[in-house]
Protein backbone atom coordinates (compact mmCIF):
# COMPACT_ATOMS: atom_id res chain seq x y z
CA UNK A 1 0.00 0.00 0.00
CA UNK A 2 1.18 3.42 -0.98
CA UNK A 3 0.47 6.88 -0.35
CA UNK A 4 0.00 7.85 -3.64
CA UNK A 5 -2.58 5.40 -4.13
CA UNK A 6 -5.16 6.96 -1.56
CA UNK A 7 -6.45 9.77 -3.68
CA UNK A 8 -8.20 7.65 -5.78
CA UNK A 9 -10.04 5.59 -3.05
CA UNK A 10 -10.93 9.04 -2.03
CA UNK A 11 -13.01 9.58 -5.32
CA UNK A 12 -14.18 6.40 -4.72
CA UNK A 13 -18.08 7.53 -5.16
CA UNK A 14 -20.34 5.93 -1.98
CA UNK A 15 -22.61 4.33 -4.34
CA UNK A 16 -20.19 1.48 -4.20
CA UNK A 17 -21.40 1.05 -0.91
CA UNK A 18 -24.98 -0.06 -1.02
CA UNK A 19 -26.24 0.35 1.98
CA UNK A 20 -24.64 3.97 2.93
CA UNK A 21 -26.34 5.05 -0.46
CA UNK A 22 -29.63 3.73 0.41
CA UNK A 23 -29.06 5.83 3.34
CA UNK A 24 -28.08 8.85 1.41
CA UNK A 25 -31.01 10.59 0.72
CA UNK A 26 -32.45 10.81 3.98
CA UNK A 27 -29.92 11.05 6.60
CA UNK A 28 -27.12 12.91 4.85
CA UNK A 29 -25.81 13.27 1.40
CA UNK A 30 -23.50 14.54 -0.63
CA UNK A 31 -21.74 16.85 1.94
CA UNK A 32 -20.25 13.52 3.40
CA UNK A 33 -18.01 12.88 0.47
CA UNK A 34 -16.21 16.12 1.12
CA UNK A 35 -15.56 14.79 4.97
CA UNK A 36 -14.11 11.65 3.47
CA UNK A 37 -12.22 13.52 1.30
CA UNK A 38 -10.82 15.34 4.52
CA UNK A 39 -10.00 12.63 5.96
CA UNK A 40 -8.26 11.03 3.42
CA UNK A 41 -6.19 13.91 3.15
CA UNK A 42 -4.83 13.76 6.61
CA UNK A 43 -4.24 9.86 5.62
CA UNK A 44 -2.01 10.95 3.00
CA UNK A 45 0.30 12.37 5.75
CA UNK A 46 0.35 9.50 8.06
CA UNK A 47 -0.20 6.57 5.76
CA UNK A 48 1.44 4.35 7.84
CA UNK A 49 -1.39 4.36 10.47
CA UNK A 50 -2.95 2.19 8.01
CA UNK A 51 -1.17 -0.37 7.92
CA UNK A 52 -1.49 -1.19 11.41
CA UNK A 53 -4.74 -2.37 10.58
CA UNK A 54 -4.21 -4.67 7.57
CA UNK A 55 -1.12 -6.98 10.21
CA UNK A 56 -3.52 -7.00 13.33
CA UNK A 57 -6.00 -9.55 11.72
CA UNK A 58 -2.80 -10.93 9.82
CA UNK A 59 -1.17 -11.85 12.70
CA UNK A 60 -4.36 -13.52 14.66
CA UNK A 61 -4.29 -15.48 11.45
CA UNK A 62 -1.29 -16.86 11.59
CA UNK A 63 -0.74 -17.23 15.42
CA UNK A 64 -3.96 -18.38 16.10
CA UNK A 65 -5.12 -20.10 12.47
CA UNK A 66 -1.89 -21.75 11.36
CA UNK A 67 0.00 -22.06 14.75
CA UNK A 68 -3.54 -23.74 16.67
CA UNK A 69 -4.60 -25.15 13.34
CA UNK A 70 -1.83 -27.31 13.63
CA UNK A 71 -2.48 -28.88 16.78
CA UNK A 72 -6.64 -28.92 15.95
CA UNK A 73 -6.08 -30.26 12.35
CA UNK A 74 -10.31 -29.86 11.21
CA UNK A 75 -13.43 -28.91 12.71
CA UNK A 76 -16.74 -29.01 11.60
CA UNK A 77 -18.22 -25.88 9.69
CA UNK A 78 -21.13 -24.75 8.21
CA UNK A 79 -20.40 -27.01 5.39
CA UNK A 80 -18.90 -30.06 7.12
CA UNK A 81 -15.49 -30.42 7.93
CA UNK A 82 -12.74 -28.03 7.14
CA UNK A 83 -9.19 -27.14 8.25
CA UNK A 84 -9.07 -24.99 11.30
CA UNK A 85 -7.50 -22.15 9.63
CA UNK A 86 -10.18 -21.91 7.07
CA UNK A 87 -12.88 -21.50 9.82
CA UNK A 88 -11.30 -19.23 11.67
CA UNK A 89 -10.47 -16.80 8.43
CA UNK A 90 -13.63 -15.11 8.31
CA UNK A 91 -14.36 -14.77 11.51
CA UNK A 92 -10.72 -12.68 11.86
CA UNK A 93 -12.17 -10.99 8.45
CA UNK A 94 -15.08 -10.03 9.71
CA UNK A 95 -13.55 -9.02 13.94
CA UNK A 96 -11.11 -7.05 12.08
CA UNK A 97 -14.04 -5.22 10.08
CA UNK A 98 -15.51 -4.86 13.40
CA UNK A 99 -12.59 -3.51 15.67
CA UNK A 100 -11.87 -0.95 12.32
CA UNK A 101 -15.13 0.66 12.67
CA UNK A 102 -15.49 1.07 16.45
CA UNK A 103 -12.23 2.50 16.52
CA UNK A 104 -12.72 5.36 13.41
CA UNK A 105 -16.20 6.34 14.66
CA UNK A 106 -15.59 6.35 19.00
CA UNK A 107 -12.42 7.41 19.18
CA UNK A 108 -12.05 10.13 16.53
CA UNK A 109 -15.30 11.12 16.90
CA UNK A 110 -15.01 11.59 20.46
CA UNK A 111 -12.33 13.74 20.05
CA UNK A 112 -13.55 15.51 17.01
CA UNK A 113 -17.22 16.10 18.94
CA UNK A 114 -15.04 17.30 22.58
CA UNK A 115 -12.00 18.92 21.99
CA UNK A 116 -11.32 20.46 18.28
CA UNK A 117 -14.26 22.14 17.15
CA UNK A 118 -13.44 20.39 14.02
CA UNK A 119 -17.55 19.54 13.77
CA UNK A 120 -18.24 23.32 14.27
CA UNK A 121 -16.45 24.70 11.09
CA UNK A 122 -17.60 22.08 8.97
CA UNK A 123 -21.90 23.02 10.33
CA UNK A 124 -21.00 26.77 9.53
CA UNK A 125 -21.12 25.59 5.72
CA UNK A 126 -23.57 24.10 4.18
CA UNK A 127 -23.02 20.49 5.79
CA UNK A 128 -25.65 18.97 7.65
CA UNK A 129 -25.45 16.87 10.83
CA UNK A 130 -26.45 14.07 8.72
CA UNK A 131 -23.67 14.64 6.37
CA UNK A 132 -21.01 14.43 9.16
CA UNK A 133 -22.53 11.24 10.56
CA UNK A 134 -22.52 9.52 7.09
CA UNK A 135 -18.77 11.24 6.19
CA UNK A 136 -17.77 9.60 9.16
CA UNK A 137 -19.56 5.92 8.89
CA UNK A 138 -18.13 5.98 4.86
CA UNK A 139 -14.62 7.12 5.95
CA UNK A 140 -14.13 3.97 8.34
CA UNK A 141 -15.76 1.52 5.62
CA UNK A 142 -13.24 2.98 3.22
CA UNK A 143 -10.64 2.18 5.24
CA UNK A 144 -12.28 -1.51 6.70
CA UNK A 145 -12.74 -1.70 2.75
CA UNK A 146 -8.84 -1.55 1.99
CA UNK A 147 -8.25 -3.61 5.27
CA UNK A 148 -10.78 -5.97 4.16
CA UNK A 149 -9.49 -6.66 0.81
CA UNK A 150 -5.93 -7.28 1.86
CA UNK A 151 -7.13 -9.44 4.15
CA UNK A 152 -9.71 -11.75 1.20
CA UNK A 153 -5.91 -11.54 -0.51
CA UNK A 154 -4.45 -13.21 1.80
CA UNK A 155 -7.24 -15.58 2.25
CA UNK A 156 -6.90 -16.66 -1.50
CA UNK A 157 -3.51 -16.88 -1.82
CA UNK A 158 -3.37 -19.16 1.60
CA UNK A 159 -6.34 -21.19 0.02
CA UNK A 160 -8.76 -20.29 2.72
CA UNK A 161 -11.63 -19.71 0.07
CA UNK A 162 -13.33 -22.49 -0.62
CA UNK A 163 -16.65 -21.41 -2.45
CA UNK A 164 -17.32 -18.58 -5.42
CA UNK A 165 -19.94 -16.92 -3.13
CA UNK A 166 -16.73 -15.43 -1.37
CA UNK A 167 -17.16 -12.40 -4.07
CA UNK A 168 -19.35 -11.26 -1.70
CA UNK A 169 -16.79 -11.30 1.02
CA UNK A 170 -15.92 -7.85 0.78
CA UNK A 171 -19.35 -6.28 0.66
CA UNK A 172 -20.86 -8.21 3.59
CA UNK A 173 -16.94 -7.10 5.26
CA UNK A 174 -18.33 -3.48 4.78
CA UNK A 175 -21.64 -4.58 6.04
CA UNK A 176 -20.29 -5.53 9.17
CA UNK A 177 -18.52 -2.08 9.37
CA UNK A 178 -20.85 -0.12 8.19
CA UNK A 179 -23.21 -1.59 11.41
CA UNK A 180 -20.68 -1.06 14.33
CA UNK A 181 -19.83 2.24 12.54
CA UNK A 182 -22.93 3.45 13.07
CA UNK A 183 -23.90 2.27 16.27
CA UNK A 184 -20.55 3.19 17.55
CA UNK A 185 -20.83 6.66 16.17
CA UNK A 186 -24.48 6.41 17.93
CA UNK A 187 -23.24 5.22 20.99
CA UNK A 188 -20.17 7.66 21.20
CA UNK A 189 -22.64 10.66 21.42
CA UNK A 190 -23.78 9.66 24.82
CA UNK A 191 -20.22 9.55 25.71
CA UNK A 192 -19.10 11.93 28.86
CA UNK A 193 -15.89 11.04 28.84
CA UNK A 194 -12.86 8.71 28.02
CA UNK A 195 -13.66 6.36 30.65
CA UNK A 196 -16.87 5.51 29.01
CA UNK A 197 -14.82 3.89 26.33
CA UNK A 198 -14.01 1.01 28.73
CA UNK A 199 -17.57 -0.14 27.60
CA UNK A 200 -16.72 -0.63 24.15
CA UNK A 201 -14.36 -2.60 25.21
CA UNK A 202 -16.30 -4.86 27.51
CA UNK A 203 -18.54 -5.18 24.53
CA UNK A 204 -16.51 -5.66 21.47
CA UNK A 205 -13.76 -7.82 23.42
CA UNK A 206 -16.44 -10.71 24.79
CA UNK A 207 -18.02 -10.61 21.15
CA UNK A 208 -14.46 -11.25 19.52
CA UNK A 209 -14.05 -14.16 22.17
CA UNK A 210 -16.80 -16.17 21.69
CA UNK A 211 -19.15 -15.51 18.84
CA UNK A 212 -17.95 -18.52 17.30
CA UNK A 213 -14.34 -16.90 16.56
CA UNK A 214 -12.29 -19.83 17.38
CA UNK A 215 -14.72 -22.43 17.65
CA UNK A 216 -17.92 -23.43 16.22
CA UNK A 217 -21.34 -22.86 18.20
CA UNK A 218 -22.26 -26.37 19.05
CA UNK A 219 -19.61 -25.88 21.72
CA UNK A 220 -22.22 -24.65 24.06
CA UNK A 221 -25.08 -25.50 25.82
CA UNK A 222 -28.52 -23.84 23.82
CA UNK A 223 -28.96 -21.27 26.53
CA UNK A 224 -25.32 -19.79 25.64
CA UNK A 225 -26.04 -20.53 22.29
CA UNK A 226 -29.09 -18.18 21.81
CA UNK A 227 -27.11 -15.29 23.48
CA UNK A 228 -24.42 -15.64 21.56
CA UNK A 229 -26.45 -15.97 18.12
CA UNK A 230 -28.31 -12.39 19.27
CA UNK A 231 -24.77 -10.61 19.36
CA UNK A 232 -23.87 -8.62 16.11
CA UNK A 233 -20.78 -9.91 15.32
CA UNK A 234 -22.05 -13.76 15.58
CA UNK A 235 -24.18 -12.55 12.86
CA UNK A 236 -21.06 -11.10 11.06
CA UNK A 237 -18.86 -14.35 11.20
CA UNK A 238 -21.77 -16.51 10.22
CA UNK A 239 -22.25 -14.32 7.22
CA UNK A 240 -18.55 -14.62 6.62
CA UNK A 241 -18.11 -17.92 7.04
CA UNK A 242 -20.70 -18.88 5.30
CA UNK A 243 -19.49 -17.29 1.84
CA UNK A 244 -16.07 -18.29 2.24
CA UNK A 245 -17.00 -21.70 2.95
CA UNK A 246 -19.65 -22.30 0.54
CA UNK A 247 -22.53 -22.77 2.74
CA UNK A 248 -25.03 -20.31 1.77
CA UNK A 249 -28.64 -20.30 1.75
CA UNK A 250 -31.59 -17.65 2.46
CA UNK A 251 -30.54 -18.13 6.47
CA UNK A 252 -27.60 -15.70 5.26
CA UNK A 253 -30.20 -12.93 4.61
CA UNK A 254 -31.31 -12.75 8.34
CA UNK A 255 -27.64 -11.78 9.05
CA UNK A 256 -27.62 -9.29 6.15
CA UNK A 257 -31.10 -8.07 7.51
CA UNK A 258 -29.91 -7.53 10.81
CA UNK A 259 -26.65 -5.93 10.15
CA UNK A 260 -28.29 -3.04 8.23
CA UNK A 261 -31.07 -2.42 10.09
CA UNK A 262 -28.58 -1.98 12.92
CA UNK A 263 -26.77 0.40 10.76
CA UNK A 264 -29.70 2.40 9.50
CA UNK A 265 -30.81 3.11 13.30
CA UNK A 266 -27.19 3.71 14.90
CA UNK A 267 -26.90 6.10 11.50
CA UNK A 268 -30.16 8.16 12.25
CA UNK A 269 -29.45 8.03 15.74
CA UNK A 270 -26.09 9.36 15.28
CA UNK A 271 -27.40 12.17 13.04
CA UNK A 272 -29.95 13.27 15.46
CA UNK A 273 -27.30 13.08 18.26
CA UNK A 274 -24.78 15.16 16.24
CA UNK A 275 -27.45 17.84 15.67
CA UNK A 276 -28.60 18.24 18.78
CA UNK A 277 -25.12 18.50 20.55
CA UNK A 278 -23.71 20.76 18.07
CA UNK A 279 -26.68 22.65 17.23
CA UNK A 280 -27.96 24.46 20.43
CA UNK B 1 -43.41 44.34 -0.13
CA UNK B 2 -40.07 43.28 1.96
CA UNK B 3 -37.13 45.64 1.05
CA UNK B 4 -34.32 43.96 -1.04
CA UNK B 5 -31.51 45.38 0.75
CA UNK B 6 -32.48 44.72 3.92
CA UNK B 7 -30.42 41.30 4.81
CA UNK B 8 -30.97 39.89 7.97
CA UNK B 9 -34.31 40.97 9.61
CA UNK B 10 -35.05 39.98 13.54
CA UNK B 11 -38.05 40.88 15.68
CA UNK B 12 -38.24 40.11 19.24
CA UNK B 13 -35.44 37.42 18.31
CA UNK B 14 -34.90 35.37 21.55
CA UNK B 15 -32.30 32.92 22.70
CA UNK B 16 -33.30 30.18 26.26
CA UNK B 17 -30.58 28.06 27.44
CA UNK B 18 -32.86 26.12 29.54
CA UNK B 19 -34.50 28.68 32.00
CA UNK B 20 -31.73 31.40 31.41
CA UNK B 21 -32.23 33.81 28.51
CA UNK B 22 -29.12 35.04 26.28
CA UNK B 23 -30.49 37.49 24.46
CA UNK B 24 -34.05 38.27 25.19
CA UNK B 25 -36.17 39.79 22.76
CA UNK B 26 -33.86 41.99 20.38
CA UNK B 27 -35.05 43.93 17.16
CA UNK B 28 -32.25 44.82 14.07
CA UNK B 29 -31.99 44.91 10.62
CA UNK B 30 -28.76 44.85 8.22
CA UNK B 31 -28.87 46.44 4.93
CA UNK B 32 -26.80 45.62 2.31
CA UNK B 33 -23.00 46.38 2.40
CA UNK B 34 -23.25 48.17 5.34
CA UNK B 35 -21.08 47.32 8.57
CA UNK B 36 -23.48 46.22 11.89
CA UNK B 37 -21.59 45.88 15.16
CA UNK B 38 -22.90 44.67 18.08
CA UNK B 39 -21.27 45.85 21.12
CA UNK B 40 -20.84 44.74 24.61
CA UNK B 41 -19.23 42.99 27.02
CA UNK B 42 -18.86 39.48 28.03
CA UNK B 43 -22.07 37.79 28.20
CA UNK B 44 -24.21 40.43 26.47
CA UNK B 45 -25.36 37.45 24.29
CA UNK B 46 -23.24 38.48 20.86
CA UNK B 47 -22.08 35.19 20.04
CA UNK B 48 -25.59 33.48 20.80
CA UNK B 49 -27.29 35.89 18.05
CA UNK B 50 -24.68 35.30 15.87
CA UNK B 51 -24.94 31.87 15.42
CA UNK B 52 -28.68 31.86 15.37
CA UNK B 53 -27.36 34.13 12.57
CA UNK B 54 -25.48 31.59 10.81
CA UNK B 55 -27.93 29.00 11.12
CA UNK B 56 -25.86 26.74 14.11
CA UNK B 57 -28.27 27.72 16.75
CA UNK B 58 -31.99 27.44 16.49
CA UNK B 59 -33.92 30.26 17.99
CA UNK B 60 -36.32 30.36 21.01
CA UNK B 61 -38.79 32.87 19.92
CA UNK B 62 -39.51 35.50 17.82
CA UNK B 63 -38.72 35.81 14.34
CA UNK B 64 -35.51 35.54 11.72
CA UNK B 65 -35.48 35.88 8.19
CA UNK B 66 -31.40 36.38 6.60
CA UNK B 67 -31.22 36.75 2.55
CA UNK B 68 -35.35 36.21 2.71
CA UNK B 69 -34.60 32.83 4.22
CA UNK B 70 -35.75 31.04 7.35
CA UNK B 71 -32.98 29.53 8.95
CA UNK B 72 -34.66 26.28 10.62
CA UNK B 73 -36.02 25.53 7.26
CA UNK B 74 -33.08 26.83 4.62
CA UNK B 75 -30.33 26.51 6.90
CA UNK B 76 -27.73 24.94 4.58
CA UNK B 77 -28.88 27.36 1.84
CA UNK B 78 -28.34 30.52 3.61
CA UNK B 79 -25.29 28.85 4.97
CA UNK B 80 -23.53 28.76 1.52
CA UNK B 81 -23.87 32.48 1.42
CA UNK B 82 -22.47 33.59 4.03
CA UNK B 83 -18.81 33.87 5.58
CA UNK B 84 -18.12 32.99 9.56
CA UNK B 85 -15.50 33.87 11.39
CA UNK B 86 -16.56 32.72 14.83
CA UNK B 87 -15.33 33.43 18.46
CA UNK B 88 -12.82 30.64 18.80
CA UNK B 89 -10.72 29.58 15.74
CA UNK B 90 -11.78 26.58 14.21
CA UNK B 91 -8.96 25.54 11.44
CA UNK B 92 -8.14 22.05 11.17
CA UNK B 93 -4.83 21.91 12.98
CA UNK B 94 -4.57 18.34 10.93
CA UNK B 95 -3.72 19.93 7.86
CA UNK B 96 -1.54 22.83 6.18
CA UNK B 97 -2.75 26.20 5.50
CA UNK B 98 -3.53 25.78 2.13
CA UNK B 99 -5.39 22.52 2.76
CA UNK B 100 -8.07 24.57 5.43
CA UNK B 101 -9.37 26.28 2.35
CA UNK B 102 -9.41 23.78 -0.20
CA UNK B 103 -11.44 21.32 2.32
CA UNK B 104 -13.36 24.03 4.05
CA UNK B 105 -14.02 25.13 0.50
CA UNK B 106 -15.20 21.91 -0.42
CA UNK B 107 -17.54 21.71 2.25
CA UNK B 108 -19.70 24.32 -0.12
CA UNK B 109 -19.33 22.11 -3.20
CA UNK B 110 -16.39 24.35 -5.15
CA UNK B 111 -14.56 22.68 -7.79
CA UNK B 112 -11.15 22.76 -7.00
CA UNK B 113 -9.63 24.76 -9.94
CA UNK B 114 -12.05 27.61 -8.43
CA UNK B 115 -10.78 26.90 -4.58
CA UNK B 116 -7.35 26.69 -6.06
CA UNK B 117 -7.61 30.46 -7.63
CA UNK B 118 -9.21 31.56 -4.49
CA UNK B 119 -7.05 29.96 -2.39
CA UNK B 120 -4.29 32.09 -4.17
CA UNK B 121 -5.55 35.45 -3.85
CA UNK B 122 -7.27 35.14 -0.60
CA UNK B 123 -3.16 34.00 1.20
CA UNK B 124 -2.52 37.22 -0.40
CA UNK B 125 -5.11 39.37 0.76
CA UNK B 126 -4.42 38.12 4.16
CA UNK B 127 -0.77 38.02 3.56
CA UNK B 128 0.22 34.40 4.27
CA UNK B 129 0.91 33.89 0.92
CA UNK B 130 4.27 32.70 2.20
CA UNK B 131 2.62 30.39 4.70
CA UNK B 132 0.67 28.17 2.41
CA UNK B 133 2.58 24.83 3.20
CA UNK B 134 2.81 25.33 6.49
CA UNK B 135 0.78 23.36 9.34
CA UNK B 136 -1.83 25.21 11.02
CA UNK B 137 -0.81 25.36 14.55
CA UNK B 138 2.45 26.58 15.00
CA UNK B 139 1.02 29.95 13.52
CA UNK B 140 0.35 33.06 16.09
CA UNK B 141 -2.95 34.16 17.24
CA UNK B 142 -3.10 36.82 14.40
CA UNK B 143 -1.84 34.84 11.56
CA UNK B 144 -4.69 32.18 12.22
CA UNK B 145 -7.62 35.01 13.08
CA UNK B 146 -5.98 36.15 9.47
CA UNK B 147 -6.22 32.75 8.13
CA UNK B 148 -9.87 31.98 9.09
CA UNK B 149 -11.00 35.65 7.73
CA UNK B 150 -9.55 34.05 4.66
CA UNK B 151 -10.98 30.34 4.67
CA UNK B 152 -14.54 32.87 5.66
CA UNK B 153 -13.90 34.13 2.41
CA UNK B 154 -13.51 30.78 0.09
CA UNK B 155 -17.60 31.19 -0.72
CA UNK B 156 -17.35 34.47 -1.68
CA UNK B 157 -20.30 35.01 1.16
CA UNK B 158 -22.72 38.25 0.66
CA UNK B 159 -22.66 38.66 4.58
CA UNK B 160 -19.52 38.13 6.45
CA UNK B 161 -20.15 37.30 10.29
CA UNK B 162 -17.38 38.41 12.52
CA UNK B 163 -17.56 36.93 16.18
CA UNK B 164 -14.68 39.45 18.31
CA UNK B 165 -12.48 39.20 15.33
CA UNK B 166 -9.82 40.87 16.99
CA UNK B 167 -9.98 39.27 20.44
CA UNK B 168 -6.69 38.33 21.88
CA UNK B 169 -4.35 40.09 19.71
CA UNK B 170 -1.70 42.44 19.89
CA UNK B 171 -2.12 46.01 18.89
CA UNK B 172 -0.38 45.66 16.13
CA UNK B 173 -2.23 42.33 14.91
CA UNK B 174 -5.08 44.25 15.73
CA UNK B 175 -4.73 46.96 13.06
CA UNK B 176 -3.66 44.40 9.89
CA UNK B 177 -7.01 42.96 10.74
CA UNK B 178 -8.77 45.95 10.53
CA UNK B 179 -7.11 46.94 7.93
CA UNK B 180 -8.35 43.96 5.80
CA UNK B 181 -12.08 44.06 7.20
CA UNK B 182 -12.08 47.51 6.18
CA UNK B 183 -10.78 47.04 2.67
CA UNK B 184 -13.52 44.71 2.27
CA UNK B 185 -16.03 46.90 3.54
CA UNK B 186 -14.64 49.08 0.81
CA UNK B 187 -15.35 46.44 -1.80
CA UNK B 188 -18.96 46.28 -0.63
CA UNK B 189 -18.92 43.06 1.44
CA UNK B 190 -21.32 43.49 4.13
CA UNK B 191 -19.92 42.57 7.92
CA UNK B 192 -21.66 42.01 10.68
CA UNK B 193 -19.46 42.05 13.48
CA UNK B 194 -19.21 41.65 17.57
CA UNK B 195 -17.16 43.09 19.76
CA UNK B 196 -15.98 44.52 22.96
CA UNK B 197 -13.79 46.87 21.96
CA UNK B 198 -15.52 50.44 21.82
CA UNK B 199 -12.48 51.62 19.19
CA UNK B 200 -13.38 48.38 17.19
CA UNK B 201 -16.76 49.39 17.36
CA UNK B 202 -15.91 53.12 16.01
CA UNK B 203 -13.58 52.65 13.54
CA UNK B 204 -15.61 49.33 11.32
CA UNK B 205 -19.34 50.11 12.53
CA UNK B 206 -21.14 52.20 10.17
CA UNK B 207 -24.26 50.96 12.67
CA UNK B 208 -23.84 49.34 16.17
CA UNK B 209 -26.35 48.05 18.92
CA UNK B 210 -24.96 48.30 21.89
CA UNK B 211 -26.28 45.11 23.94
CA UNK B 212 -26.50 44.61 27.81
CA UNK B 213 -27.84 41.21 29.42
CA UNK B 214 -29.41 39.95 26.38
CA UNK B 215 -31.17 43.38 25.12
CA UNK B 216 -30.52 45.95 22.88
CA UNK B 217 -29.89 48.90 25.30
CA UNK B 218 -29.34 51.87 22.00
CA UNK B 219 -29.02 51.71 18.55
CA UNK B 220 -27.44 53.97 15.99
CA UNK B 221 -24.27 55.24 14.20
CA UNK B 222 -21.60 55.64 16.60
CA UNK B 223 -21.20 59.31 15.91
CA UNK B 224 -25.41 59.66 16.81
CA UNK B 225 -25.16 57.62 19.71
CA UNK B 226 -22.65 59.51 21.29
CA UNK B 227 -24.37 62.59 20.53
CA UNK B 228 -27.44 61.21 21.90
CA UNK B 229 -26.07 59.91 25.23
CA UNK B 230 -22.63 61.71 25.65
CA UNK B 231 -21.13 64.95 25.75
CA UNK B 232 -18.46 66.37 23.19
CA UNK B 233 -16.15 65.99 25.94
CA UNK B 234 -14.94 64.62 28.89
CA UNK B 235 -12.77 65.28 31.61
CA UNK B 236 -10.72 62.55 33.18
CA UNK B 237 -9.56 63.19 36.45
CA UNK B 238 -7.12 60.97 38.85
CA UNK B 239 -6.30 61.52 42.66
CA UNK B 240 -4.93 60.49 45.10
CA UNK B 241 -6.58 57.71 46.37
CA UNK B 242 -6.90 59.22 49.92
CA UNK B 243 -8.70 62.35 48.23
CA UNK B 244 -10.92 60.45 45.55
CA UNK B 245 -14.15 60.85 47.17
CA UNK B 246 -13.90 64.36 48.72
CA UNK B 247 -12.75 65.61 45.23
CA UNK B 248 -16.02 63.34 44.19
CA UNK B 249 -18.22 65.01 46.44
CA UNK B 250 -16.73 69.00 45.63
CA UNK B 251 -16.98 68.24 42.18
CA UNK B 252 -20.36 67.78 42.50
CA UNK B 253 -20.58 71.81 42.72
CA UNK B 254 -19.47 72.12 39.00
CA UNK B 255 -22.71 70.57 38.19
CA UNK B 256 -21.16 69.48 34.70
CA UNK B 257 -23.76 67.65 32.34
CA UNK B 258 -22.76 63.96 34.38
CA UNK B 259 -20.19 62.79 36.51
CA UNK B 260 -19.29 59.37 36.74
CA UNK B 261 -17.06 58.50 40.16
CA UNK B 262 -14.93 55.21 39.08
CA UNK B 263 -12.78 53.24 41.30
CA UNK B 264 -9.92 54.90 39.96
CA UNK B 265 -10.88 57.61 38.16
CA UNK B 266 -13.23 60.57 38.12
CA UNK B 267 -15.33 61.44 35.10
CA UNK B 268 -16.97 64.62 33.68
CA UNK B 269 -19.19 65.01 31.37
CA UNK B 270 -18.71 68.69 29.98
CA UNK B 271 -18.93 70.79 26.66
CA UNK B 272 -15.85 72.31 27.32
CA UNK B 273 -12.78 70.29 29.28
CA UNK B 274 -10.41 72.84 29.33
CA UNK B 275 -12.62 75.15 30.77
CA UNK B 276 -14.27 72.74 33.32
CA UNK B 277 -10.36 72.21 34.59
CA UNK B 278 -10.15 75.64 35.47
CA UNK B 279 -12.97 75.33 37.20
CA UNK B 280 -11.77 72.29 38.78
CA UNK B 281 -8.75 74.61 39.85
CA UNK B 282 -10.45 77.19 41.10
CA UNK B 283 -12.18 74.78 43.44
CA UNK B 284 -8.78 74.24 45.30
CA UNK B 285 -8.30 70.35 43.71
CA UNK B 286 -5.59 68.98 42.75
CA UNK B 287 -5.34 66.43 40.58
CA UNK B 288 -2.55 63.90 40.17
CA UNK B 289 -3.38 63.42 36.37
CA UNK B 290 -5.74 64.76 33.98
CA UNK B 291 -7.74 64.42 30.48
CA UNK B 292 -9.42 66.21 28.40
CA UNK B 293 -10.46 64.12 25.27
CA UNK B 294 -13.61 63.32 22.98
CA UNK B 295 -16.63 61.38 24.08
CA UNK B 296 -15.98 57.58 22.66
CA UNK B 297 -18.34 54.34 22.59
CA UNK B 298 -17.11 53.88 26.18
CA UNK B 299 -19.23 56.78 27.64
CA UNK B 300 -22.02 55.68 26.19
CA UNK B 301 -21.77 52.53 27.31
CA UNK B 302 -20.81 53.80 30.64
CA UNK B 303 -23.85 55.90 30.49
CA UNK B 304 -26.42 53.30 29.39
CA UNK B 305 -25.26 50.38 31.49
CA UNK B 306 -23.44 52.34 34.54
CA UNK B 307 -20.80 49.73 34.10
CA UNK B 308 -17.80 49.72 32.30
CA UNK B 309 -17.15 48.38 28.89
CA UNK B 310 -13.34 47.07 29.56
CA UNK B 311 -12.09 46.30 32.31
N1 LIG C 1 -24.70 26.55 25.18
C1 LIG C 1 -25.01 27.32 26.24
N2 LIG C 1 -25.63 26.79 27.31
C2 LIG C 1 -25.95 27.54 28.37
N3 LIG C 1 -25.69 28.85 28.47
C3 LIG C 1 -25.07 29.44 27.45
C4 LIG C 1 -24.69 28.71 26.28
N4 LIG C 1 -24.09 29.57 25.42
C5 LIG C 1 -24.09 30.76 26.04
N5 LIG C 1 -24.68 30.70 27.25
C6 LIG C 1 -24.86 31.81 28.18
O1 LIG C 1 -25.53 32.84 27.51
C7 LIG C 1 -25.01 34.09 27.88
C8 LIG C 1 -24.63 34.86 26.65
O2 LIG C 1 -23.55 34.19 26.06
P1 LIG C 1 -22.86 34.71 24.73
O3 LIG C 1 -21.77 33.74 24.43
O4 LIG C 1 -23.88 34.94 23.71
O5 LIG C 1 -22.26 36.08 25.21
P2 LIG C 1 -21.21 37.02 24.47
O6 LIG C 1 -21.82 38.36 24.41
O7 LIG C 1 -20.76 36.41 23.23
O8 LIG C 1 -20.03 37.05 25.53
P3 LIG C 1 -18.45 36.98 25.31
O9 LIG C 1 -17.97 38.37 25.16
O10 LIG C 1 -17.98 36.36 26.59
O11 LIG C 1 -18.17 36.13 24.12
C9 LIG C 1 -23.84 33.84 28.81
O12 LIG C 1 -24.27 34.07 30.13
C10 LIG C 1 -23.52 32.39 28.59
O13 LIG C 1 -23.08 31.80 29.78
MG1 LIG D 1 -19.06 35.76 22.49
Amino acid sequence: MSSAQLPSVRDLPLRVLPVAWLARGSLGGRGSRHLVERHARVYRHTWLVLLSGFFEPLFYLLSIGVGLGKLVGTVTGPSGPVSYTSFVAPALLATSSMNGAVFDSTFNVFFRLKYNKFYDAALATPMRAGDIALGEISWALLRGGLYGAAFMIVMLAMRLVHSPWAVLGLPSALLIGFAFAATGMAATTYMRSWQHFEFVMLAALPMFLFSTTFYPLSVYPRAIQIVVECTPLYQGVALLRGLTLGAVGPALLWHVAYLAVMGLLGLYVASLRIGRLLLK
Amino acid sequence: MPDPEVLIRAKDLTKRFGDFTAVDGIDFELRRGEAFGFLGPNGAGKSSTMRMIGCVSPRSGGELSILGMDPVADGPAIRARLGVVPQEDTLDVELTVRENLLIYGRYFGLPRNVISERTDQLLEFVQLTDRGADQVEPLSGGLKRRLTIARSLINEPEILLLDEPTTGLDPQARHVVWDRLFRLKQRGVTLVLTTHYMDEAEQLCDRLVVMDGGRIAAAGSPRELIEQYSTAEVLELRFDPGEHEQAAEKLADLRAQRTEVLADRILLYIPNGDIALTAVRDLGLVPLTSLVRRSTLEDVFLRLTGRQLED
